[in-house]
Protein backbone atom coordinates (compact mmCIF):
# COMPACT_ATOMS: atom_id res chain seq x y z
CA UNK A 1 0.00 0.00 0.00
CA UNK A 2 3.00 1.95 0.55
CA UNK A 3 3.71 2.01 -2.68
CA UNK A 4 0.29 2.88 -4.16
CA UNK A 5 0.77 5.70 -2.48
CA UNK A 6 3.83 7.05 -3.63
CA UNK A 7 2.33 6.49 -7.34
CA UNK A 8 -0.50 8.92 -5.98
CA UNK A 9 1.59 11.26 -5.13
CA UNK A 10 3.79 10.91 -8.45
CA UNK A 11 0.34 11.13 -10.20
CA UNK A 12 -1.33 14.36 -8.59
CA UNK A 13 2.74 16.55 -9.40
CA UNK A 14 2.12 15.33 -13.24
CA UNK A 15 -0.99 17.55 -14.15
CA UNK A 16 -0.24 16.39 -17.36
CA UNK A 17 -1.49 13.32 -16.48
CA UNK A 18 -4.86 11.61 -16.81
CA UNK A 19 -6.34 8.60 -14.62
CA UNK A 20 -8.32 8.42 -18.09
CA UNK A 21 -6.85 6.33 -21.12
CA UNK A 22 -7.85 8.91 -23.52
CA UNK A 23 -5.24 11.57 -23.95
CA UNK A 24 -5.84 14.64 -26.01
CA UNK A 25 -2.24 15.77 -25.83
CA UNK A 26 -0.57 15.92 -29.41
CA UNK A 27 2.71 13.01 -28.69
CA UNK A 28 5.89 13.50 -30.17
CA UNK A 29 6.76 10.24 -32.56
CA UNK A 30 8.95 8.31 -30.72
CA UNK A 31 9.62 5.71 -33.52
CA UNK A 32 7.95 5.12 -37.20
CA UNK A 33 7.74 2.82 -39.35
CA UNK A 34 7.83 3.45 -42.69
CA UNK A 35 7.19 0.97 -45.82
CA UNK A 36 8.20 -2.15 -43.66
CA UNK A 37 7.38 -5.43 -45.25
CA UNK A 38 8.46 -8.77 -43.46
CA UNK A 39 9.17 -12.04 -44.97
CA UNK A 40 9.64 -15.52 -43.26
CA UNK A 41 11.60 -17.39 -46.12
CA UNK A 42 9.64 -16.75 -49.70
CA UNK A 43 5.95 -15.86 -47.42
CA UNK A 44 5.24 -12.37 -46.93
CA UNK A 45 4.18 -11.49 -43.12
CA UNK A 46 4.02 -8.08 -43.39
CA UNK A 47 2.82 -5.74 -46.36
CA UNK A 48 4.17 -2.31 -46.51
CA UNK A 49 3.38 -1.23 -42.81
CA UNK A 50 3.41 2.51 -41.81
CA UNK A 51 3.27 3.53 -38.63
CA UNK A 52 3.85 6.13 -36.24
CA UNK A 53 4.20 5.49 -32.65
CA UNK A 54 4.15 8.80 -30.27
CA UNK A 55 6.05 9.20 -27.30
CA UNK A 56 4.24 8.54 -23.73
CA UNK A 57 1.28 6.84 -25.18
CA UNK A 58 0.27 3.61 -25.17
CA UNK A 59 -0.51 2.13 -28.63
CA UNK A 60 -2.35 -1.07 -29.04
CA UNK A 61 -1.78 -3.77 -31.87
CA UNK A 62 -4.88 -6.00 -31.93
CA UNK A 63 -6.05 -8.34 -34.98
CA UNK A 64 -6.23 -12.02 -35.64
CA UNK A 65 -3.96 -14.72 -35.20
CA UNK A 66 -1.28 -14.71 -37.52
CA UNK A 67 -2.24 -11.08 -38.70
CA UNK A 68 1.15 -9.88 -38.35
CA UNK A 69 0.77 -7.89 -35.22
CA UNK A 70 3.48 -9.73 -32.87
CA UNK A 71 5.98 -9.74 -36.27
CA UNK A 72 5.45 -5.79 -36.24
CA UNK A 73 5.98 -5.86 -32.44
CA UNK A 74 9.39 -7.83 -33.01
CA UNK A 75 10.75 -5.60 -35.75
CA UNK A 76 10.37 -2.25 -33.07
CA UNK A 77 13.67 -4.12 -31.39
CA UNK A 78 15.49 -6.18 -33.90
CA UNK A 79 14.03 -9.73 -32.31
CA UNK A 80 13.44 -10.68 -36.08
CA UNK A 81 16.73 -11.09 -36.18
CA UNK A 82 16.70 -13.86 -34.31
CA UNK A 83 14.88 -16.08 -36.70
CA UNK A 84 16.21 -17.82 -39.08
CA UNK A 85 15.22 -16.72 -42.71
CA UNK A 86 13.63 -13.86 -41.58
CA UNK A 87 14.03 -10.65 -43.84
CA UNK A 88 12.89 -6.93 -43.03
CA UNK A 89 12.45 -4.41 -45.24
CA UNK A 90 11.40 -0.83 -45.28
CA UNK A 91 12.44 1.24 -42.75
CA UNK A 92 11.78 1.62 -38.81
CA UNK A 93 13.11 4.80 -37.40
CA UNK A 94 13.72 5.59 -33.13
CA UNK A 95 14.43 9.22 -32.70
CA UNK A 96 14.53 9.77 -36.45
CA UNK A 97 17.40 6.79 -36.51
CA UNK A 98 17.01 4.15 -38.41
CA UNK A 99 17.45 0.57 -35.96
CA UNK A 100 18.04 -1.77 -39.06
CA UNK A 101 21.26 -0.09 -39.26
CA UNK A 102 24.52 -1.70 -39.53
CA UNK A 103 26.29 -0.16 -37.22
CA UNK A 104 23.27 -0.47 -34.69
CA UNK A 105 24.30 -2.96 -31.99
CA UNK A 106 20.43 -4.85 -31.64
CA UNK A 107 21.63 -5.47 -27.84
CA UNK A 108 21.98 -1.58 -27.22
CA UNK A 109 19.21 -1.27 -28.99
CA UNK A 110 16.90 -3.92 -27.02
CA UNK A 111 18.51 -1.96 -23.76
CA UNK A 112 16.82 1.02 -25.29
CA UNK A 113 13.37 -0.88 -26.61
CA UNK A 114 12.43 -3.86 -23.75
CA UNK A 115 10.43 -6.30 -24.19
CA UNK A 116 7.72 -8.48 -21.91
CA UNK A 117 6.50 -11.49 -23.21
CA UNK A 118 3.44 -13.18 -23.07
CA UNK A 119 4.57 -16.43 -20.54
CA UNK A 120 6.34 -14.76 -17.81
CA UNK A 121 9.92 -15.69 -18.08
CA UNK A 122 12.02 -15.12 -15.03
CA UNK A 123 15.46 -16.21 -14.99
CA UNK A 124 16.00 -19.53 -12.49
CA UNK A 125 17.59 -16.53 -10.43
CA UNK A 126 16.83 -14.71 -7.15
CA UNK A 127 14.26 -12.05 -7.43
CA UNK A 128 17.21 -9.35 -6.96
CA UNK A 129 18.93 -11.80 -9.66
CA UNK A 130 16.93 -10.73 -12.11
CA UNK A 131 16.43 -7.25 -11.89
CA UNK A 132 20.23 -6.69 -11.39
CA UNK A 133 21.13 -8.89 -14.14
CA UNK A 134 20.42 -6.21 -16.78
CA UNK A 135 22.00 -3.15 -15.12
CA UNK A 136 25.34 -5.49 -14.46
CA UNK A 137 25.50 -6.73 -17.97
CA UNK A 138 25.08 -3.51 -19.61
CA UNK A 139 27.38 -2.34 -17.33
CA UNK A 140 24.89 0.20 -15.78
CA UNK A 141 26.75 0.10 -12.13
CA UNK A 142 27.99 -2.95 -10.64
CA UNK A 143 28.53 -1.40 -6.98
CA UNK A 144 25.92 -3.26 -4.63
CA UNK A 145 24.37 0.50 -2.76
CA UNK A 146 23.29 1.90 -6.57
CA UNK A 147 22.29 -2.24 -7.68
CA UNK A 148 20.22 -2.31 -4.10
CA UNK A 149 18.97 1.48 -5.52
CA UNK A 150 17.90 0.09 -9.21
CA UNK A 151 16.54 -3.13 -7.70
CA UNK A 152 14.31 -1.52 -5.13
CA UNK A 153 12.95 1.43 -7.49
CA UNK A 154 12.27 -1.13 -10.60
CA UNK A 155 10.38 -3.19 -8.43
CA UNK A 156 8.30 -0.24 -6.91
CA UNK A 157 7.47 0.74 -10.52
CA UNK A 158 6.82 -2.54 -11.31
CA UNK A 159 3.87 -2.53 -8.43
CA UNK A 160 6.03 -5.53 -6.75
CA UNK A 161 8.07 -3.87 -4.16
CA UNK A 162 5.52 -4.26 -1.13
CA UNK A 163 5.16 -8.47 -1.87
CA UNK A 164 8.71 -8.80 -2.90
CA UNK A 165 11.23 -6.63 -0.36
CA UNK A 166 10.85 -9.39 2.13
CA UNK A 167 11.64 -12.40 0.00
CA UNK A 168 14.29 -10.82 -2.64
CA UNK A 169 17.04 -13.74 -2.32
CA UNK A 170 13.91 -16.23 -2.61
CA UNK A 171 13.73 -17.64 -6.44
CA UNK A 172 12.07 -15.60 -8.98
CA UNK A 173 10.24 -18.69 -10.41
CA UNK A 174 8.59 -18.93 -6.63
CA UNK A 175 6.15 -16.03 -7.36
CA UNK A 176 2.90 -16.37 -9.00
CA UNK A 177 2.08 -15.87 -12.57
CA UNK A 178 0.95 -12.07 -12.16
CA UNK A 179 3.72 -11.41 -9.91
CA UNK A 180 6.59 -13.22 -11.89
CA UNK A 181 4.70 -10.52 -15.19
CA UNK A 182 5.55 -7.51 -12.86
CA UNK A 183 8.90 -8.96 -12.14
CA UNK A 184 9.64 -9.15 -15.80
CA UNK A 185 8.50 -6.06 -16.37
CA UNK A 186 10.66 -4.53 -13.92
CA UNK A 187 13.55 -6.43 -15.37
CA UNK A 188 12.88 -4.95 -18.57
CA UNK A 189 12.71 -0.95 -16.74
CA UNK A 190 15.39 -1.99 -14.56
CA UNK A 191 17.98 -1.05 -17.76
CA UNK A 192 16.46 2.12 -18.40
CA UNK A 193 14.41 1.84 -21.58
CA UNK A 194 12.57 4.60 -23.43
CA UNK A 195 10.07 2.26 -25.06
CA UNK A 196 8.61 -0.99 -23.36
CA UNK A 197 7.21 -3.67 -26.12
CA UNK A 198 4.57 -6.25 -24.83
CA UNK A 199 3.25 -9.29 -26.43
CA UNK A 200 0.26 -10.63 -24.67
CA UNK A 201 1.22 -9.36 -21.68
CA UNK A 202 -1.45 -10.77 -19.40
CA UNK A 203 -2.66 -13.85 -21.61
CA UNK A 204 -1.66 -15.73 -18.76
CA UNK A 205 -2.95 -14.44 -15.98
CA UNK A 206 -6.39 -14.17 -14.18
CA UNK A 207 -8.24 -11.36 -14.30
CA UNK A 208 -7.06 -9.89 -10.68
CA UNK A 209 -3.28 -9.74 -11.91
CA UNK A 210 -4.67 -8.53 -15.64
CA UNK A 211 -5.97 -5.86 -13.67
CA UNK A 212 -3.06 -5.38 -11.77
CA UNK A 213 -0.67 -4.90 -15.05
CA UNK A 214 -2.70 -2.75 -16.44
CA UNK A 215 -3.11 -0.22 -14.09
CA UNK A 216 0.35 -0.37 -13.86
CA UNK A 217 0.52 0.10 -17.77
CA UNK A 218 -1.36 3.55 -17.38
CA UNK A 219 1.37 4.44 -14.71
CA UNK A 220 4.09 3.44 -16.90
CA UNK A 221 3.45 5.59 -19.68
CA UNK A 222 4.34 8.96 -17.90
CA UNK A 223 7.93 7.43 -18.25
CA UNK A 224 8.13 5.26 -20.97
CA UNK A 225 6.35 4.77 -24.53
CA UNK A 226 4.26 1.41 -24.85
CA UNK A 227 3.47 -0.58 -27.50
CA UNK A 228 1.47 -4.02 -26.50
CA UNK A 229 0.27 -6.50 -28.32
CA UNK A 230 -3.45 -7.90 -27.00
CA UNK A 231 -5.71 -10.61 -28.40
CA UNK A 232 -8.61 -8.79 -25.74
CA UNK A 233 -10.36 -6.11 -27.37
CA UNK A 234 -11.59 -5.22 -24.09
CA UNK A 235 -8.05 -4.72 -22.56
CA UNK A 236 -6.90 -2.70 -25.70
CA UNK A 237 -9.85 -0.35 -25.22
CA UNK A 238 -8.63 0.00 -21.55
CA UNK A 239 -5.12 0.48 -21.59
CA UNK A 240 -4.46 2.04 -25.16
CA UNK A 241 -4.75 5.60 -26.60
CA UNK A 242 -3.30 4.37 -30.08
CA UNK A 243 -4.87 1.68 -31.46
CA UNK A 244 -3.73 0.05 -34.57
CA UNK A 245 -5.45 -3.14 -36.32
CA UNK A 246 -3.84 -5.26 -38.59
CA UNK A 247 -5.30 -8.29 -40.69
CA UNK A 248 -3.19 -10.73 -43.20
CA UNK A 249 -0.07 -8.66 -43.15
CA UNK A 250 -1.87 -5.40 -43.53
CA UNK A 251 -2.52 -2.25 -41.30
CA UNK A 252 -5.70 -1.49 -42.04
CA UNK A 253 -6.70 1.41 -39.64
CA UNK A 254 -5.16 3.33 -36.77
CA UNK A 255 -6.37 5.51 -34.74
CA UNK A 256 -7.57 6.71 -31.85
CA UNK A 257 -8.62 4.30 -29.26
CA UNK A 258 -11.79 5.61 -28.56
CA UNK A 259 -12.33 6.44 -32.21
CA UNK A 260 -11.48 2.84 -32.86
CA UNK A 261 -13.56 0.88 -30.54
CA UNK A 262 -17.02 3.21 -30.93
CA UNK A 263 -16.57 4.26 -34.77
CA UNK A 264 -14.31 2.85 -36.62
CA UNK A 265 -13.84 3.80 -40.46
CA UNK A 266 -12.82 0.20 -41.85
CA UNK A 267 -15.88 -2.17 -41.73
CA UNK A 268 -13.22 -4.89 -41.46
CA UNK A 269 -12.54 -2.89 -37.86
CA UNK A 270 -15.94 -3.08 -37.62
CA UNK A 271 -16.42 -7.04 -38.06
CA UNK A 272 -13.25 -7.84 -36.28
CA UNK A 273 -13.97 -5.64 -32.70
CA UNK A 274 -17.36 -6.53 -33.15
CA UNK A 275 -16.75 -10.75 -33.21
CA UNK A 276 -18.26 -10.94 -37.39
CA UNK A 277 -14.66 -12.32 -38.25
CA UNK A 278 -11.83 -13.98 -36.08
CA UNK B 1 -19.80 -7.39 -45.26
CA UNK B 2 -22.56 -7.74 -43.31
CA UNK B 3 -22.20 -11.05 -41.56
CA UNK B 4 -23.70 -12.51 -37.94
CA UNK B 5 -21.64 -12.97 -35.13
CA UNK B 6 -19.43 -16.01 -34.71
CA UNK B 7 -21.51 -16.07 -31.17
CA UNK B 8 -24.97 -16.67 -32.98
CA UNK B 9 -26.69 -15.93 -29.36
CA UNK B 10 -25.54 -12.36 -29.81
CA UNK B 11 -26.98 -11.88 -32.79
CA UNK B 12 -29.86 -13.51 -31.68
CA UNK B 13 -29.98 -11.07 -28.68
CA UNK B 14 -29.70 -7.79 -31.15
CA UNK B 15 -32.52 -9.12 -33.31
CA UNK B 16 -34.33 -9.68 -30.11
CA UNK B 17 -33.54 -5.72 -29.25
CA UNK B 18 -35.01 -4.37 -32.42
CA UNK B 19 -37.51 -6.26 -32.79
CA UNK B 20 -38.45 -4.93 -28.89
CA UNK B 21 -38.42 -1.13 -30.11
CA UNK B 22 -40.40 -2.29 -33.47
CA UNK B 23 -43.01 -3.43 -31.39
CA UNK B 24 -42.75 -0.34 -28.70
CA UNK B 25 -42.98 1.85 -31.69
CA UNK B 26 -45.92 0.22 -33.39
CA UNK B 27 -47.75 0.73 -30.42
CA UNK B 28 -47.21 4.25 -29.47
CA UNK B 29 -48.29 4.81 -33.56
CA UNK B 30 -51.01 3.05 -32.55
CA UNK B 31 -52.17 5.06 -29.40
CA UNK B 32 -51.57 8.20 -30.75
CA UNK B 33 -53.96 7.27 -34.08
CA UNK B 34 -56.19 6.04 -31.41
CA UNK B 35 -56.22 9.00 -29.21
CA UNK B 36 -56.68 11.27 -32.23
CA UNK B 37 -59.85 9.41 -33.21
CA UNK B 38 -61.24 9.91 -30.06
CA UNK B 39 -60.73 12.98 -29.90
CA UNK B 40 -62.40 13.52 -33.53
CA UNK B 41 -65.10 11.39 -32.59
CA UNK B 42 -65.60 13.13 -29.34
CA UNK B 43 -65.92 9.73 -27.86
CA UNK B 44 -64.88 9.74 -24.04
CA UNK B 45 -65.08 6.38 -23.31
CA UNK B 46 -62.89 4.82 -25.81
CA UNK B 47 -60.44 8.10 -24.23
CA UNK B 48 -60.07 6.54 -20.76
CA UNK B 49 -59.14 2.90 -22.47
CA UNK B 50 -56.52 4.59 -24.30
CA UNK B 51 -55.06 6.38 -20.50
CA UNK B 52 -55.10 3.30 -19.36
CA UNK B 53 -52.87 1.83 -22.34
CA UNK B 54 -50.39 3.76 -21.72
CA UNK B 55 -49.00 1.65 -19.07
CA UNK B 56 -48.10 -1.55 -21.48
CA UNK B 57 -45.82 1.26 -23.32
CA UNK B 58 -43.77 2.03 -19.98
CA UNK B 59 -43.59 -1.45 -19.16
CA UNK B 60 -42.31 -2.21 -22.52
CA UNK B 61 -39.58 0.66 -22.05
CA UNK B 62 -38.51 -0.97 -18.99
CA UNK B 63 -37.97 -3.89 -20.87
CA UNK B 64 -35.96 -2.94 -23.60
CA UNK B 65 -33.77 -0.92 -20.61
CA UNK B 66 -33.34 -3.84 -19.01
CA UNK B 67 -32.57 -5.86 -21.83
CA UNK B 68 -30.34 -3.43 -23.18
CA UNK B 69 -28.06 -3.12 -19.75
CA UNK B 70 -27.84 -6.90 -19.61
CA UNK B 71 -26.50 -6.88 -22.85
CA UNK B 72 -23.65 -3.93 -22.19
CA UNK B 73 -23.16 -5.86 -19.26
CA UNK B 74 -23.21 -9.15 -20.89
CA UNK B 75 -21.66 -8.89 -24.55
CA UNK B 76 -19.51 -5.95 -23.53
CA UNK B 77 -20.38 -4.57 -27.38
CA UNK B 78 -18.29 -2.41 -29.24
CA UNK B 79 -18.65 -0.44 -32.27
CA UNK B 80 -22.17 -0.39 -34.57
CA UNK B 81 -23.13 -3.06 -31.97
CA UNK B 82 -22.45 -0.65 -29.07
CA UNK B 83 -24.20 2.12 -31.08
CA UNK B 84 -27.37 0.10 -31.68
CA UNK B 85 -27.54 -0.83 -27.88
CA UNK B 86 -27.21 3.30 -26.63
CA UNK B 87 -29.62 3.76 -29.73
CA UNK B 88 -31.90 1.64 -28.54
CA UNK B 89 -31.90 2.76 -24.70
CA UNK B 90 -32.60 6.48 -26.19
CA UNK B 91 -35.04 5.32 -28.44
CA UNK B 92 -37.03 3.82 -26.01
CA UNK B 93 -37.14 6.77 -23.86
CA UNK B 94 -38.58 9.00 -26.48
CA UNK B 95 -40.70 6.52 -27.16
CA UNK B 96 -42.00 6.60 -23.58
CA UNK B 97 -42.47 10.01 -23.92
CA UNK B 98 -44.44 10.13 -27.28
CA UNK B 99 -47.12 7.68 -25.81
CA UNK B 100 -47.00 10.20 -22.65
CA UNK B 101 -48.24 12.87 -24.87
CA UNK B 102 -50.75 10.81 -26.67
CA UNK B 103 -52.00 9.97 -23.22
CA UNK B 104 -52.47 13.51 -22.53
CA UNK B 105 -54.09 13.71 -25.68
CA UNK B 106 -56.66 11.38 -24.79
CA UNK B 107 -56.96 12.55 -20.99
CA UNK B 108 -58.20 15.56 -22.77
CA UNK B 109 -59.88 14.41 -25.06
CA UNK B 110 -62.33 13.16 -21.66
CA UNK B 111 -63.33 16.88 -20.88
CA UNK B 112 -64.00 18.19 -24.67
CA UNK B 113 -65.56 15.69 -25.21
CA UNK B 114 -67.95 17.72 -22.77
CA UNK B 115 -67.32 20.73 -24.87
CA UNK B 116 -68.88 22.10 -27.71
CA UNK B 117 -66.73 21.36 -30.90
CA UNK B 118 -64.43 24.66 -32.14
CA UNK B 119 -64.69 24.70 -35.84
CA UNK B 120 -62.72 22.54 -37.68
CA UNK B 121 -60.04 23.00 -35.34
CA UNK B 122 -59.92 18.93 -34.53
CA UNK B 123 -59.56 18.56 -38.00
CA UNK B 124 -56.63 20.53 -38.14
CA UNK B 125 -55.28 18.50 -34.87
CA UNK B 126 -55.98 15.30 -37.05
CA UNK B 127 -54.01 16.31 -39.30
CA UNK B 128 -50.95 17.43 -37.18
CA UNK B 129 -51.31 14.21 -36.04
CA UNK B 130 -51.33 12.11 -39.06
CA UNK B 131 -48.08 13.80 -40.01
CA UNK B 132 -46.63 13.04 -36.88
CA UNK B 133 -47.38 9.10 -37.09
CA UNK B 134 -46.21 9.35 -40.28
CA UNK B 135 -43.05 10.40 -39.27
CA UNK B 136 -42.77 7.63 -36.28
CA UNK B 137 -43.62 5.33 -38.51
CA UNK B 138 -40.88 6.50 -41.09
CA UNK B 139 -38.06 6.67 -38.45
CA UNK B 140 -39.13 3.28 -37.52
CA UNK B 141 -38.26 1.60 -40.60
CA UNK B 142 -35.15 3.39 -41.12
CA UNK B 143 -34.26 2.26 -37.59
CA UNK B 144 -34.84 -1.43 -38.61
CA UNK B 145 -33.24 -0.57 -42.21
CA UNK B 146 -30.37 1.26 -40.84
CA UNK B 147 -30.98 3.77 -43.39
CA UNK B 148 -29.42 7.20 -42.18
CA UNK B 149 -30.84 9.23 -45.37
CA UNK B 150 -34.79 7.96 -44.76
CA UNK B 151 -33.92 9.17 -40.73
CA UNK B 152 -32.90 12.24 -42.30
CA UNK B 153 -35.86 13.17 -44.67
CA UNK B 154 -38.06 12.64 -41.13
CA UNK B 155 -35.79 14.87 -38.90
CA UNK B 156 -36.49 17.50 -41.23
CA UNK B 157 -40.25 17.02 -41.63
CA UNK B 158 -40.62 18.16 -37.99
CA UNK B 159 -40.91 21.93 -39.62
CA UNK B 160 -43.94 21.36 -41.47
CA UNK B 161 -45.69 20.10 -37.55
CA UNK B 162 -44.26 23.44 -35.90
CA UNK B 163 -45.62 25.47 -38.77
CA UNK B 164 -49.25 23.44 -38.28
CA UNK B 165 -49.23 24.33 -34.73
CA UNK B 166 -48.06 27.99 -35.03
CA UNK B 167 -51.21 28.36 -37.45
CA UNK B 168 -53.23 26.19 -35.00
CA UNK B 169 -52.58 28.46 -31.89
CA UNK B 170 -53.73 31.36 -34.05
CA UNK B 171 -56.85 29.94 -35.05
CA UNK B 172 -57.47 28.96 -31.70
CA UNK B 173 -56.59 32.30 -30.05
CA UNK B 174 -59.05 34.04 -32.87
CA UNK B 175 -62.07 31.53 -31.08
CA UNK B 176 -61.34 32.52 -27.83
CA UNK B 177 -61.38 36.40 -28.48
CA UNK B 178 -64.63 35.92 -30.32
CA UNK B 179 -66.17 34.11 -27.29
CA UNK B 180 -64.87 34.30 -23.78
CA UNK B 181 -67.28 30.81 -23.39
CA UNK B 182 -64.72 28.96 -25.81
CA UNK B 183 -61.42 29.74 -23.68
CA UNK B 184 -61.74 26.62 -22.05
CA UNK B 185 -62.41 24.21 -24.82
CA UNK B 186 -59.76 26.12 -26.64
CA UNK B 187 -57.29 26.04 -24.20
CA UNK B 188 -57.49 22.58 -23.64
CA UNK B 189 -57.13 22.27 -27.66
CA UNK B 190 -54.02 24.17 -27.11
CA UNK B 191 -52.50 21.83 -25.00
CA UNK B 192 -53.37 18.73 -27.19
CA UNK B 193 -51.51 20.67 -30.18
CA UNK B 194 -48.53 21.52 -28.01
CA UNK B 195 -48.49 17.56 -26.99
CA UNK B 196 -48.56 16.40 -30.84
CA UNK B 197 -46.07 19.76 -31.78
CA UNK B 198 -43.59 18.03 -28.94
CA UNK B 199 -44.17 14.51 -30.06
CA UNK B 200 -42.53 15.86 -33.50
CA UNK B 201 -39.54 17.07 -31.87
CA UNK B 202 -39.13 13.38 -29.91
CA UNK B 203 -39.89 11.74 -33.55
CA UNK B 204 -36.90 13.76 -34.44
CA UNK B 205 -34.60 13.02 -31.84
CA UNK B 206 -35.28 9.42 -32.66
CA UNK B 207 -33.88 10.26 -36.48
CA UNK B 208 -31.00 11.68 -35.01
CA UNK B 209 -30.49 8.74 -32.71
CA UNK B 210 -30.88 6.43 -36.18
CA UNK B 211 -28.46 9.04 -37.74
CA UNK B 212 -25.69 8.29 -34.96
CA UNK B 213 -26.38 4.40 -34.90
CA UNK B 214 -25.79 4.40 -38.95
CA UNK B 215 -22.95 6.86 -39.28
CA UNK B 216 -21.64 6.78 -35.78
CA UNK B 217 -22.14 10.70 -35.43
CA UNK B 218 -25.02 13.18 -34.22
CA UNK B 219 -25.70 15.27 -37.34
CA UNK B 220 -24.53 18.48 -36.75
CA UNK B 221 -26.63 21.13 -39.02
CA UNK B 222 -29.21 23.33 -37.44
CA UNK B 223 -32.33 21.62 -38.63
CA UNK B 224 -35.06 24.12 -40.03
CA UNK B 225 -37.89 25.16 -37.31
CA UNK B 226 -41.23 26.13 -38.06
CA UNK B 227 -42.89 27.15 -34.74
CA UNK B 228 -43.91 30.53 -34.66
CA UNK B 229 -46.58 30.07 -31.98
CA UNK B 230 -43.72 31.90 -28.75
CA UNK B 231 -43.68 35.04 -31.00
CA UNK B 232 -47.46 35.14 -31.58
CA UNK B 233 -49.34 37.78 -30.78
CA UNK B 234 -53.36 38.37 -32.11
CA UNK B 235 -54.85 41.55 -31.20
CA UNK B 236 -58.48 41.90 -30.58
CA UNK B 237 -59.84 43.90 -33.92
Amino acid sequence: MEMRKDMNRERAGNMDFSFSTSDPVERRTKMSARDVDVYYGGKQALNGITLDIPENRVTALIGPSGCGKSTFLRCLNRMNDTIEGCRVDGSILMDGQEVNDQEIDPVALRARVGMVFQKPNPFPKSIYENVAYGPKIHGLTLQKPALDEIVEQSLKRAGLWEEAKDRLQEPGTGLSGGQQQRLCIARAIAINPEIILMDEPCSALDPIATAKIEELIDELRQNYTIVIVTHSMQQAARVSQRTAFFLLGDLVELGETEDVFTTPQDERTQAYITGRIG
Amino acid sequence: METGHIVKGYDEDLGKLDHMIAEMGGLVETQLADAIDTLVKRDADRAMTIVKKDKQIDALESEIDAFAIKLLALRQPLAEDLRQIITALKVSSNLERIGDYAKNVAKRTVTLAKSPAMGDSSASVARMAAMVQGMIKNVLDAYIARDSDRADDVRLRDEEVDQLHSSLFRELLTYMMEDTRNISACTHLLFVAKNIERMGDHVTSIAEQVHFMVQGEIPEDDRPKGDSSAFTLVEPK
